[in-house]
């Protein structure tokens, strides 16, 4: 039985790769003029080597993130993948689910079924992803794309949205992992799709 | 093309970024051939040139603010310090027109100064990512450009400046409204600091696309570069 299609299996490496790309190229354009004056990011955790490297390294890899996460959203809409998998979401569960796994007691038997907790989790994901590259245009296109700038509080306010969603996009990719790392058996599932002859 | 220059120094900071772990997830690339990596980087850049002169809307303004929301002071930034700002003499200061111009005399100073003049109140954005906002008066470079019998058809504008600094735009920013050559700031004769004599000031572009101190401006169809696109900035750089 295939467990994750394969569209959805090829978009998330590639948005693996984009998001790793422009995460890190980010973080060296961040330091260049820091939104809060008191952060900065350790400059080996950068990529790029300099502001120009970093830049191009960033508007590459955007074009990466945009239309692979079209391709994405386009897919999970129509072939009802959202649908079947996401939802429905309740607060309620999801507390429930966040609560038994601060406990380690939620289980993951079924890797085809998605629990309250990884529900929110996605959903959380791919709105922070869809902010970031608003948001993104908007630092890009202050003047071309003003609707959107004003939209998302000015050029100043558009940079404030930009960090706070790499933040929640990095916070999110963190738990992701660890849990990847508590349940090994859901990796290779998101390489073949299928479930490994343990299970 | 002029703009594959490679400096060293840049060659030195890509092969760092390249020791980076996590690129090696970069699969089917060799990540260790810098030039390879870097070619694809530039001829992205230049892809990145493209989609923004599609995107520019020459009718679109940049928002212009009331003059309470003016910066003071307005911030220095130059490849240089503040202290190593280059003073014009203003007796004399010539501007010099070459390319694809007509009428080719040079402009005194008097004389720029008795063209129509405009202003603006926008906010300048640095590729560093910090913006200001100031208020800029000088003349219409579309209106300068027609003038001198400047063809207008051809592809770049180019400036070269007493600082030696230079630069280049595309003909349909250059013909923008508010691209005007700044003899002004805020209502004073632009200080050395900001450009004296006179400088270009875009809001459709990022800070460094606005070189101070201009001396010469052409018109080209020859891709002029500039100074800091020379070593990765992107050229087009659009906002």
């Amino acid at each position: 039985m295939v467990i994750h299609p394969l569209v959805v299996r090829i978009t998330h490496w590639l948005n693996v790769l984009a998001v790793l790309v422009l995460v890190l190229s980010g973080w060296r354009i961040y330091n260049a003029a820091p939104v809060f004056e008191w952060f900065r990011f350790p400059a080996e955790l950068t990529l790029g080597g300099w502001l120009a490297g970093a830049l191009q390294w960033h508007f590459a890899a955007m074009w990466l993130l945009g239309l692979n996460g079209l391709v994405y959203l386009v897919y999970g809409v129509a072939s009802g993948h959202f649908r079947r998998k996401l939802l429905p979401v309740s607060p309620r569960a999801v507390l429930h689910d966040v609560g038994q796994a601060l406990r380690g007691r939620l289980k993951h038997q079924d890797l085809s079924v998605y629990n309250a907790a990884q529900r929110a989790a996605y959903l959380a994901l791919i709105v922070a992803l869809a902010l970031l590259v608003l948001s993104g245009l908007a630092i890009w296109k202050p003047v071309q794309l003003q609707e959107l700038t004003a939209l998302m509080g000015g050029y100043e306010g558009a940079r404030v949205v930009h960090f706070v969603c790499m933040a929640a996009v990095v916070l999110i990719v963190i738990v992701h992992v660890i849990m990847v790392a508590l349940v090994p058996r859901t990796l290779p599932t998101m390489i073949t799709g299928r479930l490994g002859r343990s299970s | 093309m002029k703009r594959r220059i490679h400096s060293l120094e840049r060659r030195l900071f890509l092969k760092q970024s390249l020791s980076l772990g996590a690129l090696s997830m970069l699969a089917g690339c060799d990540v260790t051939n810098d030039d390879q990596v870097q070619r694809v980087l530039w001829s992205m850049s230049e892809w990145n040139d493209r989609a923004q002169a599609w995107l520019f809307d020459p009718k679109k303004l940049a928002p212009e603010y009331p003059e309470s929301r003016i910066e003071t002071p307005f911030p220095f930034n130059a490849y240089y310090g503040e202290d190593e700002v280059k003073v014009i003499d203003e007796t004399d200061y010539k501007l010099e027109l070459g390319g694809l111009i007509k009428e080719r005399k040079a402009w005194r100073l008097p004389e720029l100064y008795a063209l129509p003049q405009v202003s603006q109140v926008t906010r300048l954005i640095c590729v560093e990512g910090w913006s200001a906002i100031g208020k800029w008066s000088g003349v219409r470079l579309g209106d300068f450009l027609q003038r001198v019998g400047a063809d207008l058809s051809a592809k770049y504008v180019g400036f070269k400046c007493g600082d030696d600094y230079y630069g280049s735009i595309d003909m349909p920013s250059a013909l923008h409204p508010q691209t005007i050559l700044a003899l002004r700031y805020a209502d004073q004769i632009l200080p050395p600091k900001y450009g004296f004599p006179m400088r270009l000031r875009l809001p459709t572009k990022l800070g460094f696309k606005n070189p101070k101190h201009i001396a010469v401006i052409f018109v080209s169809n020859t891709h002029p570069g500039g100074y800091w696109e020379d070593q990765g900035y992107n050229w087009f750089s659009g906002s």
